[in-house]
């Protein structure tokens, strides 16, 4: 963007070097597979499915749902990852750890999680079926089931951020008689933009793709709980050109957002700075 | 640098050591004179067929020392594949007829050695306790109940679906049977087993599966019949690997199935053992 100074050739970016070289192979294999998967879609095909009522619905409920669920993660999680900025210590380190958790654990265990405790016979079941609320094999079950998953993308990212607005400036905006409302609206959330809406981002894409945890615990209903990631998976012994069109939906979607993220928000990243 | 490049040469080196599967090899201890050679006999099995092969297999290593009985179960339709890409095999026992004629096709099995050795029936399981409180099968319809069945690309989803067509045809059940057990599914889950751990759970009221899948439940569940009339009978034939090199132990493997004692056990498992012929 802006002319920078001369920098020594030996942080070269873009240059071919060893390293460049040696990550080809898992480069490769990362990429060659989404390759091939979208060197077999047909555009023929793609308009043809996109006519057909399962591919509209599972589209329009994987769009609905991640709509709410993101909203969720991002209404919920940026206290969670203002507890995570402040300083060290050990009840802020379990919080990390815990927050950690869902995105190591297989997606089924949080399905079979979220079915013990918001199912009909789970530990919250009661007290929900006395309010006339049963959650799995609704909607909402999509929902939370993509918030169990996605949250910690979005707080992690969001704790980042927060964490790296200076307390002096935050401080100076309190002695001018801001109150903590106002910093936080008009300092913090400003200076962490960035962070907030790449780790929101982030926490869509993911949501977009769950797939595990909304199978058992939202159960596979076309037009309420068959998301994309179901349908493809569903649909993938009876009708494998329909599954095709709708896995390159889901990467173009996600591969869009994150170049997104990635080259609109850090416009430095690709001039000066690593990324 | 160099020593990480020395690094990825030697763990491409070992993966490369590892690669090829170590080949199957024949039991080390050499057979005493009195026992016959040791030999290994190959099977593949459909899944559902895991519970009752595995103890069928047992029985019949217990029959003729020095030899192991391998299975392989997976999907019938997999299993066709593996057998069209000549994996080394000497029975084949599907689930249905249209992947034993897929076998038939592939050259691997003659067309005329296919028989029908057991059958699989539906029928309705509901949570342990019954909470919906269904006393038969024709309570499926009653409104707000919760309804799980196989999505219809499984072959159990789609006998569900039959099922639901007779009962449609069935005067005393009729249009508005078919409608309101319709107007109940919640859900069309991926598998049979994941329609029995719904149910089993009391997540959902009701669900529709194999009777084999229902007996592996045990108390988990309660079972409804479904009446003859309208159940989609599943027919599992089994058949010897045309160019088996065991076919002597294929065909004594395959009449211990066809055998009372074998069809006693394939009954304990909720299969209905085929008439004898």
């Amino acid at each position: 963007m802006s002319p920078s100074p001369p920098r020594p050739r030996s942080a070269g970016r873009g240059r071919l070097d060893g390293w460049w070289l040696l990550s080809l192979p898992l480069l490769a294999f990362l990429v060659v597979p989404i390759a091939a998967l979208l060197g077999r879609v047909e555009p023929d095909q793609v308009l043809d499915n996109l006519r057909s009522p399962v591919v509209r619905q599972a589209i329009g409920v994987s769009l609905r749902t991640t709509l709410f669920s993101t909203a969720l993660v991002i209404v919920a999680g940026i206290p969670v990852a203002q507890v995570l900025a402040r300083p060290d210590t050990r009840l802020r380190r379990l919080v990390d750890a815990l927050v950690d958790l869902p995105t190591v654990l297989p997606p089924a265990v949080a399905g079979i999680a979220l079915l013990v405790t918001f199912g009909r016979r789970g530990l919250l079941g009661g007290v929900l079926e006395l309010g006339g609320v049963a959650i799995p094999f609704t909607q909402a079950a999509v929902v939370l089931a993509q918030l169990f998953v996605s949250a910690p993308f979005f707080i992690k990212s969001a704790a980042i951020g927060f964490g790296q607005v200076p307390p002096d400036l935050r401080q100076a905006a309190g002695l001018d008689g801001a109150s903590s409302w106002q910093v936080f609206r008009f300092v913090t959330v400003p200076l962490a933009r960035t962070a907030l809406i790449t780790g929101a981002a982030l926490s869509w894409a993911r949501a977009l793709g769950e797939f595990g945890a909304t199978i058992i615990f939202a159960g596979n209903f076309p037009g309420r709980t068959q998301t994309m990631p179901l349908a493809i998976y569903i649909g993938f012994e009876l009708d494998f050109n329909l599954a095709l069109t709708l896995s390159a939906i889901l990467i173009g979607l996600s591969l869009l957002t994150l170049l997104l993220v990635k080259w609109l928000l850090h416009p430095k990243a690709g001039a000066d700075t690593p990324a | 640098m160099r020593h990480l490049a020395r690094l990825l040469c030697l763990s491409l080196l070992l993966a490369a050591c590892s690669a090829p599967p170590a080949a199957p090899t024949t039991p080390a201890t050499p057979a005493t004179p009195t026992t016959p050679p040791p030999a290994t006999l190959t099977v593949f099995a459909a899944a559902s067929l895991t519970e009752s092969f595995g103890e069928l297999g047992q029985l019949f290593e217990a029959r003729r020392p020095g030899v192991t009985v391998v299975f392989n179960f997976a999907g019938s339709q997999q299993l066709v594949q593996q057998l069209a890409q000549d994996a080394p095999a000497d029975v084949f026992a599907s689930a249905n007829n249209r992947q034993m004629q897929a076998a038939v096709e592939t050259g691997r099995v003659d067309a005329a050695s296919p028989q029908t050795f057991v059958h699989n029936r539906l029928v309705v399981v509901t949570p342990a306790d019954n909470r919906a409180g269904l006393a038969s099968f024709a309570d499926l319809a009653r409104p707000g109940l919760k309804l799980v069945l196989a999505a219809p690309e499984v072959p159990v989803g789609q006998y569900a679906q039959e099922f639901l067509e007779l009962a449609g045809q069935d005067p005393a059940l009729g249009a508005d049977f078919v409608a309101g057990v319709t107007q109940n599914i919640v859900s069309y889950e991926e598998n049979v087993r994941a329609v029995l751990s719904k149910v089993a759970l009391g997540e959902a009221d009701a669900g529709i599966v194999y009777a084999t899948d229902a007996a592996s439940a045990g108390d988990a569940v309660r079972i409804l019949p479904i009446p003859d009339a309208l159940n989609v009978v599943a027919s599992y034939p089994l058949a010897p690997i045309a160019n088996s090199a065991q076919a002597e132990l294929a065909a004594q493997f395959i009449a211990l199935v066809l055998s009372p004692e074998g069809r006693a056990v394939l009954a304990r498992y909720g299969f209905d053992p085929a008439p004898q012929p």
